[in-house]
């Protein structure tokens, strides 16, 4: 019964069979966070044999600081960027977000665990006021969110007086050694949340939806998906991790500081994201590419300190890479959509 | 299963027949000031094509889309084998057993074929997907309507036309679908992609399972599949005939007729 018909161009025909170094070739192409993973290997081995120390405990501990947060932000900013929206305002979530642990313990006289909890609940208060506005007016993502960048801007520098705070007493001792004080603990989080939001991505209805959303908006909604659910859970998901970033950061540095986070650590994640293979225009994306580009970030940075290149140069080299990693993806989604790989 | 509906049914009757599947009564629908359906009436029985054809603005897709639980019409009542049923949304339709294949065929060109195959519709073993199920249920599907694919991770962006739309008819087909709409599904494509799926819908139609309706631009195509057809003009069911007893030219005159009455403000039914 099968053969009654045939479609009519049926998926491109087999190439003859390439030999087995081209098949591993393509193979490893057709996996998206294959190059990125390449480009981590190779920098290992650069700064591992051009520095005398990038192997040193000590130091891969510097390399988990650098990347860790960027990890977390980058994540979330995946699950943005593959519905098709992004968010500007992360990086301030992430400064903002340590200040309502603070003022909640404080002033608020709760404990730090429930603090804690009311941190992330505003954060993710935040998320769905950057999608509500998005989704349901018809903003621009690009502009809700950087809205909420200035807003959460002037509400942390207001409430802040501009000034540093010390972590509640309360919180100190186990409770911060486990998120984020300790040597390991912050990678660790970022760790799990990877592992958790690659499920979720990969294996999940959530993460399907993500994709369908991002990929087909009309599709997805005549499918009888709530688009709207997904998205505005997304940019919660997204606000609600930089929350959770800011304070692993806040207490590893043993402070709560308004100059933590902001636009810079935004733009990493962002970057981060768009290295590892996630595509702006929305229904492309893979958060373990994302941690892997953290990982490159990190490991540049610390790097070039050991080195003793200057930041200035840090940058040039994170631009090139992100219009060389944007310029890859671009190329490679073409030869795969065409078969080529 | 009786055959009676088959020798009665030039016009439309007040009682339901012992094989009708669904039937459309008053049904109307505005959107503000604008009236895009005014009264329809039309009933499909079992395992019958029902062609729906009418010009551009004569609300076919505001139809469809009441039909398969997208909108909810502003009055009217439907009923399914005989019991009025109120289609709140896609998802209780397609419980119903009333699914649509949309002319944009509403698939992701990033997921695999069996991804979009079980798209709001997957099988989930909490907390993950069934992919190994799902991916063999699709393969079975598509076997069994014979279309050609070589493989269900195929991404969709990766496909032809035909087969696209092969895949949007086969998702609907393997989960329990009584009554199928499929909007324009000859739309865009070429005479042989027009023929496969011409045949997948002679196919499901020999089973005798699924009761279809075929919206239709371009009806010449979808003619020689139909049991029947239904014009629709200014938002309400015009003529209903089988298809034996019209033709393409009865047809066209009819559609024509009726765009330079609205031109110009005239009758010409005879002028053609």
């Amino acid at each position: 019964m099968s053969d009654t018909r045939t479609a009519p161009e049926t998926v491109p025909a087999a190439p003859p069979p390439p030999g087995l170094g081209r098949r591993v070739g393509a193979g490893f192409l057709r996996m998206r966070e294959a190059s990125i993973l390449a480009v981590a290997i190779i920098l290992v081995v650069y700064f591992w044999a051009n520095t005398a120390d990038f192997l040193e405990t000590s130091n891969l501990v510097t390399v988990s600081h650098y990347t860790a947060p960027i990890a977390i932000l980058a994540v979330g900013e995946v699950f943005l960027l593959i519905s098709g929206e992004i968010d500007l305002s992360v990086g301030w979530m992430y400064t903002f977000a340590p200040f309502v642990m603070y003022f909640a313990v404080e002033n608020g006289g709760f404990p730090p665990i429930l603090g804690i909890i009311a941190a992330l609940l505003v954060s993710a208060l935040v998320g769905f006021i950057n999608g509500t506005v998005t989704v349901r007016l018809g903003v621009p993502a690009f502009v809700t969110t950087l809205g909420m960048l200035f807003a959460l801007e002037g509400i942390t520098l207001i409430t802040s007086g501009s000034f540093p705070k010390e972590i509640p007493a309360s919180a100190a001792g186990g409770l911060q050694t486990v998120l984020g004080h300790q040597d390991w603990s912050e990678i660790i989080w970022a760790g799990v949340v990877v592992a958790v939001f690659y499920l979720v991505l990969t294996r999940m209805r959530w993460g399907l939806y993500t994709f369908a959303v991002g990929g087909n908006l009309l599709g997805a909604t005549e499918s009888g998906i709530k688009v709207a659910r997904v998205k505005i859970g997304n940019f919660m998901i997204c606000s609600t991790l930089g929350g959770f970033t800011g304070i692993l950061e806040a207490f590893r540095i043993d402070s709560i500081d308004p100059a933590a986070g902001g636009e810079t650590v935004m733009f990493y994640a962002v970057a981060a994201a768009v290295i590892g293979g996630t595509a702006l225009a929305g229904g492309v994306g893979t958060v373990l590419g994302a941690f892997l580009g953290a990982v490159v970030l990190g490991i540049l940075q610390d790097g070039f300190n050991l080195l003793g290149v200057s930041a200035n140069t840090y940058y040039l080299i994170l631009g090139i890479a992100v219009l060389v990693a944007m310029i890859a993806n671009v190329y490679l989604a073409r030869l795969r959509r065409t078969g080529r790989i | 299963m009786t055959d009676d509906a088959a020798t009665t049914e030039a016009t439309t009757e007040e009682r339901p027949g012992p094989s009708e599947v669904l039937r459309v009564e008053h049904i109307g629908m505005r959107f503000g000031g604008l009236t895009a359906l005014r009264d329809v009436n039309l009933h499909l029985d079992q395992g019958e094509v029902l062609g729906l054809i009418g010009d551009n603005g004569a609300g076919k897709s505001t139809l469809m889309k009441i039909l398969c639980g997208f909108q909810q019409p502003t009055s009217g009542r439907i009923t399914l084998y005989g019991d009025e049923v109120h289609l709140r949304s896609v998802e209780h339709a397609r419980s119903l057993g009333i699914d649509i294949v949309y002319q944009d065929l509403a698939l992701v060109n990033q997921l695999s074929v069996y991804h979009n195959m079980f798209l709001n519709r997957e099988v989930v073993r909490w907390p993950f997907l069934s992919n190994r199920t799902m991916r063999k249920r699709a393969r079975e599907a598509l076997d069994s309507i014979g279309v050609q694919i070589d493989s269900v991770d195929t991404e969709v962006a990766k496909l032809s036309g035909g087969q696209r739309q092969a895949i949007a008819v086969a998702r609907s087909v393997f989960s329990d679908t009584r009554v199928l709409l499929l909007d324009e599904p000859l739309a865009a494509m070429g005479a042989k992609e027009g023929r496969l799926i011409l045949d997948l819908v002679e196919d499901l139609k020999a089973r005798g399972n699924v009761s279809m309706i075929i919206i239709a631009h371009n009806y010449g195509q979808v003619m020689g599949v139909c049991d029947r057809v239904n014009l629709l003009q200014n938002g309400a069911i015009t003529f209903d005939r089988r298809t034996e007893d019209t033709s393409l030219e009865e047809l066209t005159d009819l559609v024509v007729s009726e765009y330079r009455r609205r031109i110009n403000g005239r009758d010409d039914t005879n002028s053609g």
